[in-house]
């Protein structure tokens, strides 16, 4: 879905204004009531990604100021939330990452990029939230989601995006990301056994006793070894 | 299905009458200070914008391609149905068919509501299979969605039935002829016209001496406790519905403005009669005929 850019936004009613370029005020009715109709679209048409977005966004409540103040905490945290890096096809270069040497985590996520044929562009975004650097959070934890798909190595496949869902609540804790194995019900009963059995326990574990990755400066460690990023981060790949 | 990328440029206010500024009562109060336009061009409002004259073609364009394909389900959602209601008011108070065969032209008729309802009309209450409406349409995208709902009924590839992509303030006179239609409808599609005048003097070309004209509009809601839950109600949930159902805020947000810039009823007669047709006197049930305390209304004049 092309995006609207560069344009006044518009005024949608008496209360906020708009706070960052793409910002939609909304009331707590309105939030509510996006809320439900972004939960039903997003289930009735799971191609909508901008619905997902949404109900991420109005579902987020106190988890973006806790991780915030998390990533406050941590010194490779604060410089993210001082310099704001963006991720998108402008600001990765992805012919340096492809010349790096095999295990490193950057070559990792250029051949993931390559291998399930996304790029980093297709991300939605914030609209819902009003704080900027809140919203900003938001904006980071959505472009790198596809680096720990990189990380463990996890397909864009229902199966194991819901395992990685189950991996960011516990590590990051959006409620999103609980609605989002709701979406488990689509999952043919032997993949739901395999989710339930194998990647969940290992989503609890590993997210809950690993650093929380949006600490984590991921475009300074491109030339890192792969699995000595795991060890550092506390995490391991899943079964 | 987003709406295109596009600058606004916010120049003074430019209206068409003063008169009708200061009975604008919606919510969001624009700034009242009526300075000239600049000397490069006339301006007009896009929803609570304001635009070059010209621009405003090609927005609402944009508009209407993004909203098409889910034009009748964005009605019926929004709506919850009684935009049904509504166009069967009009095409029934109208009674198409009752005195022999009528030539109709829909004008902005993109999807083929009222059409269908004509046709339907003249066939079931009269017997009347001779009368036919030409479709015009600006919006190719709009013409496309009618001429596939048509396609399903059976007045498909008759004469009764025909789509046409004209432009409703300059229609060509090669193709629609002075004095040839005896019934001219527009149903919610004048206010997104750049002139109404325009539209209107077009309208009383056309038509035959003593054909009328007819027009289904979103209107001036008068009862102040309606009007706050309908303004409530237009602000708040339609835009996010838009966002919801059909993945485009803006154009929904342009929509429900677009309903407050226009016209008060007694205003829109006026005009109608500043082109030439005679209408009834400045009532409700005169020259308009409000429908739901005001949300929609039905304008008819005469060419005499």
């Amino acid at each position: 879905l092309a995006q609207t850019r560069n344009r006044r936004f518009i005024h949608t009613g008496p209360h906020s204004q708009p706070a960052y370029p793409g910002h939609v005020p909304l009331t707590a009715f309105q939030n509510a009531f996006l809320a439900v109709g972004s939960a039903l679209m997003a289930l009735a048409d799971p191609r909508r990604g901008d619905m997902v977005a949404a109900l991420g966004e109005t579902t987020a409540g106190s988890t973006l100021t806790r991780l915030r103040d998390i990533m406050l905490d941590s010194p490779e945290g604060r410089r993210i939330l001082k310099e704001r890096p963006r991720i998108n096809s402008k600001t990765l270069n992805m012919d340096k990452l492809r010349e790096l040497p095999d295990g490193t985590f950057g070559r990792a996520y250029i051949g993931w990029l390559d291998g399930c044929r996304v790029t980093p562009d297709s991300r939605e975004p914030v609209h819902y939230i009003s704080d900027p650097e809140l919203a900003y959070v938001m904006q980071r934890y959505r472009e790198t989601h596809d680096f720990y798909h990189a990380l463990f190595s996890l397909r864009v496949s229902a199966l194991p995006e819901l395992a990685l869902k189950a991996f960011e609540f516990t590590n990051l804790g959006f409620p999103m990301t609980a609605f989002a194995l709701g979406a488990a019900v689509r999952l043919k009963p032997a993949q739901r056994e395999r989710l339930w059995k194998e990647y969940v326990p290992w989503a609890m574990r590993c997210g809950s006793h690993g650093r929380c990755l949006l600490t984590v400066y991921w475009e300074e460690r491109w030339a890192q070894d792969l699995k000595e990023l795991q060890m550092e981060l506390g995490v391991w790949n899943p079964p | 299905m987003q709406a295109a990328s596009r600058a606004w440029r916010t120049t003074s206010r430019q209206s068409y009458r003063s008169a009708f500024v200061l009975r604008q009562n919606h919510q969001q109060a624009q700034p009242q200070n009526p300075q000239s336009p600049d000397s490069s061009g006339r301006t007009t409002s896009f929803g609570f914008r304001t635009v070059p004259e010209e621009s405003k073609e090609s927005l609402v364009k944009n508009v209407f391609d993004s909203v098409a394909s889910n034009y009748d389900l964005m009605n019926d959602a929004t709506s919850f149905g009684v935009h049904r209601l509504w166009k069967d008011t009009f095409v029934s108070t109208l009674r198409p068919g009752r005195k022999g065969p009528l030539r109709c032209i829909d004008v902005a008729g993109g999807t083929g509501d009222i059409a269908l309802r004509i046709l339907d009309h003249a066939r079931e209450t009269y017997a009347d299979r001779e009368t036919s409406v030409e479709v015009v349409d600006i919006n190719a995208q709009m013409l496309k969605e009618g001429f596939t709902r048509f396609k399903k009924t059976m007045y498909h590839n008759t004469p009764q039935v025909s789509f046409h992509e004209a432009n409703a303030q300059e229609l060509p006179s090669s193709q629609f002829k002075d004095d040839t239609y005896d019934l001219y409808t527009i149903a919610f599609g004048i206010r997104n016209c750049t002139s109404i005048p325009a539209v209107l003097k077009e309208a009383y070309r056309v038509l035959k001496p003593g054909a009328t004209f007819a027009c289904l509009e979103f209107s001036k809601v008068n009862n102040p406790l309606l009007s706050t839950f309908y303004d409530q109600y237009s602000f708040t949930v339609i835009p996010l519905l838009g966002t919801i159902l059909a993945g485009d805020r803006d154009s929904y947000q342009y929509l429900v403005e677009s309903i407050r810039k226009f016209p008060s009823q007694p205003d829109f007669a006026q005009m109608i009669r500043d082109a030439g047709f005679t209408t009834g006197r400045d009532v409700d049930g005169g020259a308009w005929t409000d429908l739901w305390g005001g949300i929609a209304s039905i304008h008819t004049g005469v060419k005499v």
